[in-house]
């Protein structure tokens, strides 16, 4: 019993760090009008925030708002099936570019467009702005800047598909927490970003990947083992897990409020490399330390006894106790090193969102769950691959389908793949049926 | 069932094949014939029956070690299982790639090694789900009671003789779960003969039961046979093979390598050296040395 | 602290229309993963497309508004066909994970903004069950669901139970729909058919074995389900406007929640789960706020109302360890326990 309430009591100090975080503000939208004009500033795709936008209508009314930081704005309006004027001050756009024409809709000049409201009562627009002439962008250019992009998000996945692999593996366990434990490296990070100060980055990074492996050796030594003493069928640990993501998603509601915050950082500059493909510096040193994790992740796996054990453990538990291996002391440490490939994984996905926000897991989850079965449920090497397709397949598809569609790609592949092929790329063919 | 009572003995069939005996030698009256069924697991070949025949309203046992494919060939005949090759027919009618659940609608029935009676399902309603002849279990005629309150009647009572003659009808509306392993073996055969089956295929009927039961379960498979079934039966029991069955097939490593009379093909070399061992009627004490017992007749 | 104001909004909970629309789509459940066996965590998928295809049955269309809910509801058959013929066979993990999948695939084809026109896509759409728009924005379609309301106008009742007429005839329509689908709950599970289902849950080879066709009954299963989740959704779309953003896998698990509180293999149970369940969260939902605001805890009420969504996931897990029975069911008949 002790040893679940030192559990409980880490998984306070875990969860109480998030009281260091100050929520973010609430999108307000004037609550007397019923209908609504809203809409999307981009610059080559990338949201413009700060820019005042106007809209005016019949009978004096007039509101202005600014957009927020995922560029987008909302004006609450009295009357349907009306049009309204909208316009974006020029102004107040950063330096050096301006609104470019967009041949969808009409417009009088390029920062005033004219909205229709009608029986739906909410109508949505969009402006464009760039370098004042438009360009098109070599499709070699864009192939390359999805695939680059695909692959650094591809990699982000990984860290958080072997964990999760490796759970699968040793547990039988579908764990659905494991969206919140990506989300706990973030939102750790900006907590503590938030007491240390900026400049603390690093600091606080590197504590959060500290309380995140905590974390896991929390949930195994008060939860799951618990549990597993208890021969909890497998069926009931699944839902266990959901119960968990629940609890814990709200959890971070709460600290953090329903909006989006940003870590220091996050507006950092593209470098160009070759002719339209950039990446940021952030971009970069993410790939970067990706790489090293998945390495050092690899070499543990392959040659430590634990990392051994493990394999031995997820290809077949009987065996692997019958030979003597601390089957508790492995999965505690999966847990562990699972929970903390999460957190650093949540920390990449704030930079690569950007933005942290409650769900910001749960975004991902499915994700995850497409890439390890893909790879092959259960090994950590296939959950590696099948991240790196996922990644690339997300970014890929926004080439030839509309962006806000480009994970229904991954999930059609992860049905797709169940269906013909469900023990995965490099899983066993056991019965799955 | 009294141990005082003297176990009846069985009639054998005799008589069964056409022509000189060799595995796959032809039958006279047979209900299921198979051709080349080969079912292979990446490389390893589980099954590979080249012919075989199984003689109607006779009790054949298939024997053989571990691994011979036994309870693959069950699998593959009753439509659990897809071979790579083969074709097999019952009274005649092709069964190749028909799905297991038509299977057991045309009269083949088998039970399973580990017994599945449905723990979390009253005795009652175990044995209801035998019958193939209640409409009710149709969605749309489940929705009025009317159509199908009759049939139930019907088939309860049914069912009920059947837990009488298994002596299981005082458990008819407990739990299955709360049966011994023995008395759930019962109810998978009960069950099994809701549908009055034309072939019985039994997977290990013996496995994990106590001696006392062994008896009741010996006779119950007897009764089959007294009337009008088939029964086709895997088995490791020696004792019980030469006591009820007709006619024996030997499987190993997929293949048939013998057929016959039970008292011919365990006095063939190549059986009793792959599977039988040269001592097994002997009391496994004496080969190990461990007793010493007086010079036995030799039992039949 | 206004006791009697918390006391009778929670009251009001009992017969609200998304009480009902939760307790429908809990049957649903119930039939999928109490009594079939199948971990369907995609119900919100089912809802949204009985709501969505209601919705735009009357605003694209221009069906009446009786024929626009057959949409939804043949909407829903349609996804649990698409659904259930290559899935069906898989393990129950995989099941759950593929459902999740196939849900959120239809809330982001729902959200998305290349179907705008006809989805509304973040906004959602509304204005469909009229009349009760301007002259100058007439519905299409003859009158709208409100506009078939026999009541006259007015306020009826007794607090906490005053409402309008529209509210009434919501309540009243809701009723006979949740009436009608518990018999029809109760007989199908309560028959040979039922049974056989039960049998499937424990063990599909031996219900095989019997001559039973187990792939068609999982179908039946899985389309009778998500016929009661589209109704669920219907109940919904009929109460308000309809938006995506509603039918999120929260949705799924907090329904996941009442069913398994109420008792997941049971007639009852799901009826009771909810309305144990929406009245508990509403509770909540004004009681903490209002003890915050007195300064008795420690966040502000912001907060406050958050809490209660931290307790539904331990509920949850405390449920499922402990009692997984709920509240109604027999231990004996579970399967998905040890």
């Amino acid at each position: 019993m002790g040893r679940v309430f030192a559990a409980v009591g880490a998984a306070v100090l875990a969860f109480g760090v998030l009281g260091l975080a100050t929520p973010a503000l609430a999108d307000v939208v004037n609550p007397e009008m019923p209908y609504k004009v809203s809409g999307n500033v981009q610059n080559k795709g990338e949201p413009v925030a700060g820019v005042t936008i106007t809209v005016t209508g019949s009978g004096g009314f007039t509101a202005t708002v600014p957009t927020g930081d995922d560029g987008k704005f909302v004006v609450g309006v009295p009357e349907r099936n009306t049009d309204y004027t909208v316009t974006l001050d020029e102004s107040t756009l950063p330096e050096g570019i301006a609104v470019v024409d967009n041949p969808e809709t009409e417009f009088v000049e390029g920062n005033v467009q004219i909205a229709s409201v009608g029986p739906g009562g909410r109508v949505a627009m969009n402006f464009f702005i760039g370098q004042g002439e438009r360009k098109t962008v070599a499709w070699v250019d864009q192939v390359v800047q999805r695939l680059i992009s695909g692959i650094n998000f591809g990699l982000m996945l990984a860290l958080a598909s072997v964990g999760l692999s490796l759970i699968y593996g040793t547990t039988g366990i579908s764990n659905f927490a494991h969206a919140e434990m990506v989300t706990f490296g973030a939102v750790a990070t900006f907590a503590l970003v938030g007491f240390f100060g900026d400049a603390g980055l690093p600091l606080a990074i590197g504590l959060a990947i500290i309380l995140s492996a905590g974390l896991g050796w929390a949930l195994d030594a008060g939860l799951w083992r618990p549990l597993r003493k208890r021969n909890t069928g497998l069926v009931q640990l699944m839902i266990v897990s959901i119960g968990l993501s629940l609890a814990i998603r709200y959890l971070y509601q709460f600290f953090i409020g329903g909006g989006t915050e940003q870590l220091p950082g996050a507006d950092s500059p593209k470098i160009p490399l070759f002719g339209e493909v950039s990446l940021s510096v952030v971009g970069m040193v993410s790939m970067g330390l990706s790489v090293v994790l998945i390495v050092i992740f690899a070499a543990w796996l392959t040659y430590t006894k634990v990392g051994k054990a493990t394999r031995a453990i997820s290809d077949n538990p009987s065996l692997a106790a019958a030979s003597g291996i601390d089957v508790d002391g492995v999965i505690r440490t999966v847990w562990i090193i699972g929970s903390l490939l999460a957190g650093f994984s949540g920390i990449l996905w704030a930079y690569f969102r950007p933005g942290i926000r409650w769900d910001m897991g749960g975004q991902i989850l499915l994700l995850i769950f497409a890439a390890t079965t893909l790879g092959g449920l259960g090994t950590a090497y296939g959950a590696l691959i099948g991240s790196l397709i996922v990644g690339i397949l997300v970014e890929g598809s926004s080439l030839f389908i509309p962006s806000d569609l480009k994970y229904v790609g991954a999930l059609v592949v992860l049905i797709g793949i169940l269906l013909f092929r469900p023990q995965g790329i490099l899983g066993r063919k056991e019965r799955v049926g | 069932m009294s141990s005082n009572d003297k176990p009846a003995t069985p009639v054998k069939s005799t008589g069964l094949h056409v022509g000189a005996i060799k595995p796959g030698v032809a039958k006279k009256d047979p209900i299921l014939i198979a051709d080349s069924v080969r079912r292979q697991f990446g490389g390893l070949t589980a099954v590979d029956v080249e012919h075989v025949e199984i003689p109607r309203n006779a009790i054949t046992a298939l024997i053989g070690p571990n691994g011979a494919g036994k309870t693959t060939f069950f699998n593959l005949l009753t439509g659990f299982d897809n071979p790579n090759t083969g074709t097999w027919s019952f009274n005649g009618k092709s069964l190749a790639g028909v799905a297991a659940f038509k299977v057991a609608r045309m009269g083949l029935i088998r039970t399973f090694q580990l017994t599945k009676a449905l723990s979390l399902l009253t005795v009652m309603d175990n044995m209801k789900l035998g019958s193939t002849q209640q409409r009710g279990e149709k969605l749309w005629a489940s929705m009025f009671h009317f159509l199908w309150k009759k049939k139930d009647v019907e088939i309860e009572a049914q069912a009920l003789d059947l837990l009488k003659r298994f002596n299981l009808d005082a458990k008819k509306d407990d739990y299955a779960a709360s049966l011994s392993g023995g008395q759930r073996k019962l109810l998978e055969m009960a069950r099994a003969l809701m549908t009055k089956p034309e072939l019985v295929m039994l997977d290990e009927p013996m496995a994990g039961v106590n001696p006392a039961l062994t008896q009741s379960l010996l006779e119950h498979i007897l009764n089959l046979k007294k009337e009008g079934m088939t029964v086709l039966f895997v088995e490791h029991d020696m004792h019980m093979v030469r006591h009820i069955a007709d006619w024996v097939i030997v499987m190993a490593e997929g293949k048939v390598v013998a057929e016959g009379d039970p008292h011919e093909v365990m006095r063939n070399p190549a059986v009793i050296d792959a599977y039988l061992g040269s001592h097994q009627d002997d009391d496994l004490g004496t080969i190990t040395g461990r007793i010493t017992l007086p010079k036995p007749g030799k039992e039949k | 602290m206004d006791v009697l104001g918390i006391l009778s909004s929670t009251a009001s909970f009992i017969l609200d229309p998304t009480t009902m629309a939760y307790a429908l789509a809990g049957l649903g459940l119930a039939i999928h993963f109490g009594f079939a066996g199948l971990l369907n965590m995609g119900m919100a998928g089912f809802m949204a497309l009985g709501a969505y295809g209601y919705a735009i049955g009357v605003l694209t269309l221009g069906l009446p508004w009786y024929l626009a809910a057959f949409v939804g509801i043949g909407a829903s058959i349609i996804f649990a066909l698409i659904l259930g013929i290559p899935t069906l066979r898989l393990r129950g993990d995989y099941l759950a994970i593929v459902t999740i999948a196939a849900a959120e695939i239809i809330r982001l084809l729902l959200l998305t903004s290349a179907f705008i026109d006809v989805t509304g896509s973040a906004d959602g759409l509304s204005g469909f069950n009229g009349p009760g728009g301007t002259i100058t924005n007439p519905i299409a379609g003859a009158g709208g669901f409100n506009g078939s309301n026999p009541i006259p106008d007015g306020e009826f009742g007794f607090e906490p139970f005053l409402d309008d007429e529209r509210t009434w005839y919501l309540r009243i329509v809701g009723a006979i729909i949740l009436a009608v689908s518990v018999f029809v709950v109760w007989r199908l599970v309560n028959s040979p058919w039922g049974r056989v289902i039960k049998g499937i849950r424990e063990d599909e080879e031996a219900v095989r074995s019997l001559g039973k066709n187990v792939f068609a009954y999982k179908m039946q299963a899985l389309i009778i389900g998500g016929v009661f989740g589209a109704l669920g959704g219907l109940m919904l779309a009929f109460s308000t406007n309809v938006n995506s953003g509603v039918y999120v896998t929260s949705l799924t698990f907090f329904l996941w929640t009442a069913l398994l509180l109420g008792g997941a293999a049971t007639v009852f149970g799901p009826l009771v789960g909810s309305v144990i369940f929406w009245v508990l969260q509403a509770f909540l939902g004004l009681l903490f706020p209002a003890l915050a605001k007195l300064g008795l805890l420690p966040f502000d009420s912001i907060q406050a109302a958050q809490v209660r969504f931290i307790l539904i996931g331990v509920a949850l897990v405390l449920l499922v360890v402990f009692r997984p029975q709920g509240i109604f069911g027999n231990k004996k008949e579970l399967t998905f326990v040890k």
